[in-house]
């Protein structure tokens, strides 16, 4: 895929919603700007990272807040290229780059809809190779690449610049002011040389998007199983295939925390599985021992169509095929688990290597 | 005595009850009017069963009308829709996903204008009433009848689309007004839609509601009218004017309340067995559960409340193929020339029906012409079947209780007298008019969904609030005080909102007062 047009947006979108973890929102509202965008300003260049300059200006985009506050009030386009064109005013650098600063849900296609209208390529990459929830969850926090200066906006035209003391500040300080513009602001965020992009991105994430919302598609058309089609392509593992006999939700510190309990069926039959959540599934257990965990992707299918369930769409009766994947494997390094391994999330317990 | 009538796209069913006893039922064949069919229906009941319309208490219709009128993009009006949301929003103006056909078939005009709220209660916008007065203006111009109002959050607040009501209504006192707050619920893009929809069909249902009016009442009934709702509760008249979209799925909701009823079981799944399809559904406490999902009709995306139901390829009229290790019964089916290809009829094609009967399970057409059927083969067509629809049941299963099954609908014969699994089937009599009589039985319903921001130790004092609204609301509607009940209550926490922010739903239903 050398562009992005109007007919990849599907798949990228059923894509992103399996990268999401069970997290990154419904993509629905992010395919409408897409669409719009695209319609308006015409196809996305799409460019993987051995294509861009070293001296390139690479600025990752993304959506920050709650999902159920975007579906409500709906984000503009011009709101998401403002972003970015906020961030490269403060640098005084000429913007030639956009990038996902995750894989994932909405944010895998608000970068696309940015792209569109600034006019500028899109790299085909992304800061994670999945979702996490919070902004310094990023591999170029491993390279030293800053999370500031960070810019801020909203639908008003209000726009915030941040230049903090380290990544876990950003987070905080763009939380908060995230809550007062409303719960939905657009960030940009990691701005960084083709070089350093080149070294601290995951490599090949928009193209990934396509190809497995493709594959399920195919799939499902043919009537082969879409749920094998996405394991294969992810080089994971189905873990469990299941019912969904209880989930439990509370909110804790601005996240949506809980645990699903799914009762095995098919092949597992009288095993239970329980996964742990806060927005994206981070632990998986299966009769009391923890047979997945982050920072690999543990993602919920629906067991027939292969489409991604995220957390806040679990619900008693789904029947689920629960598939663990390997993370792009910086994640497992002592940095990468400090940053976003089961211990950060307060679970007491190392990370779980995935059998290859 | 109450009558329940059904009107569907191919048949009108009429039932006339005495409390819950079925004292008559008919079916008839809807008619291009809707009318002259409800009126050829009263008069089959009163032939069946003579009656003194003056002891009618009510009347209960469910129609499939204005679904079909959307569907099939007919009788619209010219509407315009206002959305209250600027600087937010712009992108993604109303109708943004629509097929283009029936933006087309309604004249669609969108304004965005200033307005809408925060989640947290905060004004997005003010309102600006040059700005609102100014659309109202081209709207007059343009030859809009009904116009559909939006605003950000505004199932938590309502003031700005009560306000840009009362503004346009000044300007264009004709035209109808549809608020999207009554209507839906969060989730701006989906309400409006369902809003939009509720507006171009004002017209249609204001002389539809006419004609149900003067159809009952020239056959003598000067009883009250009520149109059943998706939810399986009722709406009077003047509300069915009103919200002509929330009568869109009460054809299966119906279906399903009138199997609790006829069955003595108001916790079940129901199996709706038809032609081509088996709907599989279930209900608690006599009410259907409601999809969480949203729903797409004519190719719109909407939050409307509509049943959960599960489709199958299962109906009497699926093929059926393949030998006794390997057969297959549907998802393709003869449909309505079941009685031209069926083996019963005369024809050459094998059918579910043909086996039911090979069977002994039924006695329709001539049996025969299945004598011949390999016996082993019969029986492995039915274990098919049982298995889809066990596994189905089994999908819908809300709990890990065993839950009771109702078998309606023409096919239900094709159905075992227990699925492995699940447990027994329960077949009642007169399944063909299950719709009807879930018609006549609904209930009044009144109904809560907000967002509310939960301090420490208030919780109880929340609940409480939200279920008291509930009730209040379902006791003004029409039902009477002693028989309301909380029949749902769901409380959901949303993500990433500071205080504690949580969706509660509740709703409460009751007995229809019934005037003496």
């Amino acid at each position: 895929m050398r562009e992005i047009t109007l007919d990849d947006l599907g798949d990228i979108a059923s894509g992103a919603a399996v990268l999401g973890t069970g997290g990154g929102g419904d993509p629905y509202i992010g395919r409408l700007l897409a669409t719009s965008a695209l319609r308006t300003h015409g196809p996305v260049p799409l460019v993987s990272l051995d294509e861009v300059d070293g001296d390139a200006v690479v600025l990752p985009v993304a959506m920050m807040g709650a999902p159920t506050v975007m579906v409500e009030k709906l984000p503009s386009a011009e709101q998401v290229g403002l972003a970015a064109t906020t961030l490269a005013t403060y640098l005084g650098r000429e913007l030639t780059h956009i990038a996902c600063a995750e894989a994932g849900g909405v944010n895998s296609l608000i970068p696309v809809a940015a792209a569109a209208q600034l006019g500028l390529p899109l790299v085909d990459a992304d800061g994670m190779g999945r979702a996490f929830p919070e902004i310094q969850m990023v591999l170029p926090t491993l390279y030293g690449v800053r999370a500031t200066p960070m810019s801020i906006a909203d639908e008003k035209g209000n726009r915030g610049v941040l230049d903090t003391v380290d990544n876990h500040w950003a987070e905080r300080l763009a939380r908060s002011a995230t809550i007062d513009m409303g719960c939905s602001a657009m960030i940009s965020t990691y701005a960084m040389s083709g070089r350093q992009a080149r070294d601290a991105l995951v490599p090949g994430t928009l193209t990934l998007c396509a190809e497995l919302g493709a594959l399920a598609r195919t799939a499902r058309a043919g009537h082969a199983d879409p749920v094998a089609a996405v394991v294969d392509r992810l080089a994971g593992q189905r873990l469990f295939t299941g019912k969904v006999v209880d989930v439990a939700r509370r909110t804790v510190t601005g996240f949506a925390r809980g645990e699903a309990r799914l009762a095995g069926t098919d092949g597992d039959a009288g095993s239970e599985l329980v996964l742990r959540f806060q927005n994206e599934h981070l632990v998986a257990e299966r009769d009391g021992a923890a047979v997945a965990s982050v920072p690999d992707l543990i993602c919920t299918l629906d067991r027939e169509s292969g489409e991604a369930v995220t957390t806040e769409g679990l619900r008693f009766g789904q029947r689920l095929t629960v598939i663990a994947a390997p993370a792009d494997p910086r994640w497992h390094s002592p940095g990468g688990v400090e940053l976003a391994g089961p211990r950060y999330f307060g679970y007491d317990l190392d990370p779980v290597v995935l059998a290859r | 005595m109450r009558i329940g009538i059904d009107v569907g796209g191919t048949n009108t069913d009429a039932v006339l009850l005495d409390g819950r006893q079925v004292l008559a039922a008919v079916k008839t064949s809807t008619t291009q009017d809707v009318t002259s069919g409800i009126v050829a229906a009263i008069d089959g009941l009163q032939a069946q069963r003579a009656f003194d319309p003056a002891q009618v208490r009510a009347v209960m219709i469910g129609t499939t009308h204005f679904i079909n009128a959307l569907v099939e993009a007919r009788r619209l009006a010219p509407t315009a829709a206002v959305r209250l949301s600027l600087p937010a929003g712009a992108s993604l103006p109303p109708m943004v996903d629509w097929p283009a056909r029936l933006v087309d078939a309604i004249s669609g005009r969108s304004y965005l204008c200033h307005g809408g709220h925060e989640f947290d209660g905060r004004h997005i916008a003010e309102l600006d009433e040059a700005e609102l007065r100014k659309a109202a203006d081209e709207m007059g111009r343009a030859g809009v009848r009904s116009v559909a109002i939006s605003s950000v959050f505004s199932p938590v607040n309502a003031e700005f689309e009560t306000r840009a009501a009362e503004v346009i209504a000044a300007e264009l006192p004709e035209v109808a007004i549809s608020l999207s707050h009554e209507i839906g619920r969060i989730g701006l893009l989906e309400r409006e839609n369902a809003t939009i929809i509720n507006a171009a069909l004002r017209e249609l249902a204001a002389h539809i509601v006419d004609g149900l009016a003067t159809s009952v009442s020239g056959a003598g009934i000067t009883a009250p009218l009520y149109l059943s709702q998706n939810d399986g509760t009722l709406m009077d008249v003047d509300f069915a004017r009103r919200y002509p979209v929330a009568t869109f799925a009460s054809g299966p909701t119906n279906s399903m309340r009138g199997a609790a009823v006829l069955s003595g079981v108001d916790t079940c799944a129901v199996v709706d067995v038809g032609g081509t399809t088996s709907d599989v559904g279930v209900l608690g406490n006599g009410f259907p559960r409601e999809a969480t999902t949203d729903v797409s009709v004519a190719g719109i995306r909407t939050n409307f409340r509509m049943p959960d139901v599960l489709s199958i390829g299962i109906g009497g009229g699926s093929r059926v193929r393949g030998g006794t290790g390997d057969v297959t019964v549907g998802p393709d089916s003869v449909g309505y020339e079941l009685t031209a290809k069926a083996l019963v009829f005369g024809g050459d094609t094998l059918t579910a029906t043909d086996i039911a009967v090979a069977a002994g399970r039924a006695e329709i057409g001539d049996p025969s012409r299945v004598a011949h059927l390999d016996r082993e083969l019969v029986r492995a067509a039915l274990d098919r079947i049982a298995a889809d629809a066990a596994e189905s049941v089994d999908r819908m299963r809300t709990s890990a209780e065993p839950l009771p099954v109702v078998a309606v609908g023409g096919g239900s014969i094709l159905l075992p007298d227990t699925l492995a699994g699940v447990g027994g089937v329960h077949r009642p009599e007169h399944y063909a008019v299950a719709n009807a009589i879930g018609a006549a039985i609904a209930q009044i319903g009144g109904e809560v969904d907000r967002v509310y921001a939960i301090e420490p130790g208030r919780r109880d004092a929340v609940v409480d609030e939200a279920k008291q609204e509930a009730l209040d609301r379902a006791i003004a509607a029409g039902a009477s005080p002693s028989s309301v009940d909380i029949v749902d209550f769901d409380e959901v926490p949303i993500p990433y909102l500071p205080g504690n922010a949580t969706r509660i739903r509740a709703k409460a239903v009751g007995d229809l007062q019934l005037g003496d």
